[in-house]
């Protein structure tokens, strides 16, 4: 409404007028949106500061009714249960062990094919990249159906192995996606100068290519990390013990029994999601590219 | 050093072609042994890991086949679809999903697009609060179920704490029919608005300075400018941000899973709950196939749009 009234003055006939009147409610209106802007920063922030807050609340603090906003005991008592007596440290190992090792398979399989059907004309190449995708799009409770089974009949079931396989195989299809985008960027007349000096075109790729694709590559890695790290789908299926889990089941099985620990729960997932804020901060750049799954890039 | 040495083993590779004019036939046929090499073993991994897994699944859906109960499997054809298909059950489970996807999605796209608008709009502080807005969508859907469970509890959740204090009643959020459905949204909604977000801030400050200088000196209204550049600029960026986010809708489980567990009753039982539901509580592997295949169906169609218009973006 404003708008449009301020659009009326200033179309008036008088323009000299015109430019003080624009600036003031222009002033008044960015007043408007930087304080709309506070309020929705912090609708989007208070459910993780309350998180934050939880997990070093003393617990009679953090059942208070109503809730405590500042006057609280703090204690780091759930930080030390998350490491020590709640047997969570076994599901983060397993965690950093099945994401690192289905990341780096994941990178070996997809970097060289990213690069492939970068350089190369294929058959039907755009057909290809696109199978390829919309694998990464199948609903995971319908995979992990035949999955199950066929774990079950080679015996991977409850394997880190396993797990490892099929994360790998959600990842490769990002990964060459991601990849072809920055193999795209890097000229193929470096390859082909190299040709003509007498290199072969693997080692044209191996020398000059690839040493440029490493920030990619690096980006790439820590996206795949990520979604490996906070899958849940498959490990609650193809895992059942403790040996095995990796963190986000162990950390859904706190709220399992009749009561619950909600202030190991905070610190729990403020330690499970740290490393991931972390990681998404040192690839922001690429942000956009990594959560369409290398398909947007700006 | 080791480069004239590659350089001299290599040559004996290409003195077994026959003929001396032959060499840029000879390389293109080794680049396609490299292509084939490279690509290979990641296609290798799909086909075993996904295509063959979705053939089985194919394969059982037409049977009676059941994990527990074991035996060989029966065919019925499509005995499987046909009881899905006619299923009161899961017509109302697909209406579930239908008002969660069109809900979350809806307003996901409302809340992330203004927000992206009024950060385009700044000048100072734009990355400090881009990456504040991104925290929510970098956490896993297990750590955000949970949480908001904590917060919607209807005893000591601090969003009843809150209401309370303002003088409102206290609401059973994850333990009414309607509500949890509604938090259901909500949290998804709190979850994923920044990823839209992030893809229309993409979309607007791409849109060229000079198309709105020209605008302001021909006295476009904001509105007029808003329509006609903004908007047209953006949408196709918006739209596979928006179909993206409704395939991923689409298949949504871990977090009905930790929130509600499809409850209370079934009023929060999305399709890929109950499909869960079918196949490890009740072990009718075979319909839970023929289920899962006609999902598949659903998000082939879907990805198929979502490719078409990524394909029409990257031409333009």
């Amino acid at each position: 409404m404003a708008v449009s009234v301020d659009e009326a003055v200033s179309a008036g006939p008088v323009p000299k007028h015109a430019p003080p009147t624009r600036r003031r409610s222009g002033r008044g209106r960015a007043i408007v949106e930087v304080a709309l802007l506070t309020v929705l920063a912090v609708v989007m922030l208070f459910p993780v500061l309350w998180m934050i807050e939880t997990s070093i609340k003393e617990n009679r603090d953090v059942y208070a009714v109503p809730a405590k906003f500042f006057d609280f005991d703090v204690t780091l008592d759930h930080y030390r249960d998350v490491f020590v007596s709640s047997g969570l440290s076994v599901s983060f190992l397993n965690s950093v062990i099945v994401a690192g090792a289905s990341t780096v398979l994941a990178t070996v399989l997809g970097v060289p094919a990213a690069w492939a059907y970068s350089r190369f004309t294929l058959k039907a190449k755009k057909d290809q990249l696109f199978f390829i995708l919309s694998t990464r799009f199948m609903p995971p409770v319908v995979v992990v159906i035949p999955i199950f089974l066929m774990y079950r009949y080679i015996g991977l079931i409850d394997s880190a192995l396993g797990l490892i396989l099929i994360y790998t195989a959600f990842n490769v299809p990002f990964t060459i996606w991601m990849m072809k985008g920055f193999v795209d960027e890097v000229p193929a007349e470096y390859e082909d100068a190299a040709m003509l000096d007498g290199y072969t075109r693997l080692q044209a790729f191996r020398k000059f290519t690839l040493p440029l694709l490493v920030p990619g590559i690096a980006a790439t890695a820590v996206f795949a990390l990520i979604f490996s790290w906070n899958e849940f789908v498959f490990a609650i299926f193809l895992t059942s013990s403790d040996e095995v889990r990796t963190a986000p089941p162990a950390i859904a099985g706190l709220i399992g029994g009749t009561t619950v620990d909600w202030g190991l729960v905070a610190a729990s997932s403020v330690v499970f999601a740290l490393p991931v804020l972390i990681f998404a901060y040192l690839v922001r750049k690429h942000l956009v590219a990594g959560v369409t799954l290398g398909a947007v890039r700006r | 050093m080791s480069e004239p040495v590659s350089l001299t083993t290599d040559r004996p590779g290409q003195a077994d072609t026959p003929k001396p004019p032959a060499p840029g036939r000879s390389r293109r046929l080794t680049d396609r042994r490299l292509a084939v090499a490279f690509i290979a073993p990641a296609l290798l991994l799909l086909l075993a890991m996904s295509v063959f897994p979705l053939l089985w699944a194919l394969y059982l859906s037409f049977t009676d086949y059941s994990a527990t109960r074991g035996g060989p499997a029966n065919f019925v054809w499509f005995g499987n679809y046909t009881a899905i298909l006619t299923s009161a059950q899961v017509h109302l489970r697909a209406l579930t999903t239908l008002v969660y996807v069109v809900g979350a999605v809806g307003l996901q796209t409302a809340l992330g697009f203004t927000i992206a608008y009024l950060i385009s709009r700044r000048t100072r502080g734009r990355g400090l609060l881009t990456t504040l807005f991104l925290v929510p969508m970098m956490l896993s859907p297990v750590v955000v179920g949970l949480f908001w469970r904590f917060m919607l509890d209807a005893q000591f959740g601090v969003v009843n704490s809150m209401l309370g204090s303002l003088g409102l009643g206290q609401v059973e959020w994850l333990t009414r029919q309607r509500t949890a459905l509604l938090s259901l949204i909500v949290v998804d909604t709190w979850q994923w608005t920044p990823f839209i977000m992030l893809i229309a801030l993409a979309g607007l400050t791409a849109v060229p300075k000079y198309l709105y200088e020209a605008a302001s000196i021909d006295r476009a209204s904001e509105w007029f400018r808003f329509r006609t550049i903004t908007l047209p600029l953006v949408w196709p960026l918006l739209l596979i941000a928006v179909l993206f986010r409704a395939i991923e809708a689409f298949r949504l489980f871990d977090l009905v899973y930790i929130l509600t567990s499809g409850g209370p009753g079934v009023s929060t039982e999305t399709l890929s709950f109950h499909v869960y539901k079918v196949a490890f509580l009740g072990f009718n592997t075979g319909t839970a196939s023929a289920y899962g295949i006609l999902m598949v169906l659903v998000v082939i169609v879907l990805t198929q749009l979502y490719l078409r218009y990524l394909n029409k973006l990257k031409e333009d």
